[in-house]
């Protein structure tokens, strides 16, 4: 399996990351190099194994839902690019 | 080791040598920091292993005022993915450009708790820590102390090099397919990955939540030791932190290793290993033998798998962690095309294209890919599954030995612009330290000998989950018995 021009495009998309032409291009080969070289794992018979995907014998961990103090708005918004009346800014999404 | 005067030379001491002085009175914190702003001075602007500030010392701030701990009075150097409460964090990317974190990471917190002095700058590294070389930072490449044509490692370079140079007396770093450990190899120093849930991740900007782990940069194993008393532990705010007694990691610095038995995994000396490096590693295992441990060659078969195994998973999990960079609540927003500036879609597409650098794009592509519809199972889903294989393999080694040792990196430092234009060829500079990452075991890289071009090889002993003080027993051992470490590079 492998990965071409348009799958690139295509993916680009879906991460929202706009790439101009020659990067497009640049990436469609390092991508495919990179692809060609992961397929080694289809060399390995795994049809019986457990996946792993996280390393700990641990999972639902959770904490009493009690009331804590939280980052004042101002705090929260002093990084933001664009704010106004404690809100981040966005373009308007609907005309 | 030089025997540094009184005053003048206290930026090259280990933090436990300094503690010995502040303690009897014999020099105060703000000569430590006069020393080290003298070296900063004097090098930096040749290795570059500091970011943003020029004056990255004279800060008062950083130091919780009369807190006294471990690590009183000691100034530690951290790289710029840990956030530090008001102090810029911009994983040395454009994206991240001028955020400053209102929180202080774990870490951070209990390094001040401990007395220490965080320095304002943070270190430099691979944008993200998306690389093995500190050439992808927005700032421009750190240099390796021991070669300046040459690259530190990375994505910790810039710990590694301030370390290396004597323009930190520790730092801290973060590692998820060895990037502490292979530029503590390729710059001479002691680098440590903890086992996975040892450290809180709470305030490290993910990568690869499953495999990120923070750990010290030191010049010798009692520093790595005395660093992670302060830094380990059980911590609410990560729910991936174990609650798991620490110990006093510094009483498993005893200098004796009789009896133990040394697995040697055959597959990390074939393929690919520059064979002067193969020679100092396999001198280094006759030292361990002739220290009274019995080194016996084992096997790790799924060794070659763990590279491929490794660009899926961190590349899927960095996909999803970094959809938060998009303009709106921190950092970079693109100004954009005017027509496009309209649409929200288009100025997340705009401020992504334009505020990532190429690995960064290449990275988050390739995991998007691995995760999308249709190629789930046969990428995402079968790395999963050989993940599994090498943790196995891992486990049946543990069950008979007591660590590992093998290379930590399969060369020494590369040129800077060697491999920048080979994604692969990059990736594969790592080979050795990702499957600890992967089975999320505790490693550690010692110096253990020089090329015969001056650069500085490392030695990595990888023990079983939470057995970090075994790796100090051995990397101390060997440590006190070579004289590698006091080494000292000649920054010209």
């Amino acid at each position: 399996m492998s990965i071409d021009k348009d799958t690139v495009k295509y993916v680009a998309h879906l991460s929202r990351i706009e790439l101009a032409p020659e990067e497009l291009e640049m990436l469609s080969g390092q991508l495919k190099d990179i692809l060609d070289f992961i397929d080694k794992l289809s060399k390995l018979e795994i049809k019986d194994i457990q996946p792993t995907s996280h390393i700990l014998p641990i999972n639902n961990v959770l904490r009493e839902d009690s009331p804590r103090e939280s980052l004042p708005v101002a705090k929260a918004l002093a990084n933001a690019p664009q704010k106004s009346e404690g809100f981040f800014v966005v373009p308007k999404v609907i005309e | 080791m030089n025997k540094p005067d009184a005053k003048s030379n206290l930026n090259i001491m280990t933090a436990c040598e300094l503690i010995k002085r502040l303690g009897s009175k014999e020099i105060t914190s703000s000569q430590i920091l006069s020393a080290l702003q003298a070296k900063i001075k004097e090098t930096d602007a040749k290795v570059k292993a500091y970011v943003r500030v020029a004056n990255p010392v004279d800060n008062p701030k950083t130091q919780k005022p009369g807190v006294s701990g471990a690590l009183s009075d000691i100034p530690i150097a951290i790289k710029d993915n840990i956030c530090t409460d008001g102090l810029n964090t911009e994983c040395c990317s454009k994206i991240l450009e001028g955020f400053k974190p209102p929180y202080d990471a774990t870490v951070i917190e209990k390094l001040k708790a401990a007395g220490a002095i965080i320095l304002e700058t943070k270190t430099n590294m691979d944008e993200f820590a998306f690389g093995s070389s500190t050439e992808n930072s927005c700032f421009g490449p750190t240099r390796n102390p021991w070669g300046l044509e040459c690259v530190p490692g990375g994505s910790s370079g810039g710990s590694a090099a301030a370390v290396a140079a004597d323009e930190a007396i520790m730092a801290l770093g973060s590692d998820t397919g060895g990037s502490i450990r292979q530029p503590a190899s390729f710059c001479g120093v002691v680098g440590l990955k903890p086992t996975y849930g040892r450290v809180s991740r709470y305030g490290l900007i993910a990568f690869a939540s499953s495999l990120d782990q923070i750990g010290p940069l030191t010049k010798d194993t009692r520093d790595s030791a005395l660093l992670m008393n302060v830094i380990s532990g059980y911590d609410p705010k990560d729910s991936t932190s174990v609650n798991k007694e620490v110990p006093d990691y510094t009483k498993a610095l005893t200098n004796d290793i009789k009896g133990l038995k040394i697995g040697i995994p055959k597959e990390y000396f074939i393929e690919g290993i520059d064979p002067e490096v193969k020679a100092i590693v396999v001198d280094a295992v006759e030292k361990l033998k002739s220290l009274g441990a019995s080194c016996q060659e084992v096997s790790l078969p799924h060794t070659e798998y763990a590279v491929p195994v490794y660009y899926i998973v961190a590349t899927a999990e960095a996909s999803s962690n970094l959809a938060r960079f998009d303009g709106v609540q921190y950092g970079y927003r693109a100004e954009g095309v005017k027509e496009k500036l309209q649409s929200l879609i288009n100025m997340y597409n705009n401020t992504r294209g334009k505020g990532f650098g190429e690995e960064a794009k290449r990275r988050i592509i390739l995991g998007t890919f691995a995760l999308s519809h249709g190629y789930y199972d046969a990428y995402y889903l079968k790395a999963l599954k050989v993940r599994t294989l090498i943790k196995q393999d891992f486990d049946k080694v543990f069950s008979q030995f007591d660590c590992i040792v093998a290379p930590t990196a399969p060369t020494v430092a590369f040129r800077i612009g060697e491999k920048i234009n080979d994604p692969l060829k990059m990736y594969l500079s790592d080979i050795y330290t990702i499957s600890a990452n992967l089975a999320g075991i505790p490693a550690i890289s010692v110096p253990c000998g020089f090329a015969k071009n001056g650069l500085p090889v490392g030695l990595q002993v990888l023990a079983k989950p939470f057995g970090e003080e075994m790796l100090f027993r051995v990397a101390h051992t060997y440590e006190q018995n070579t004289p590698w470490h006091l080494e000292k590079p000649k920054v010209s």
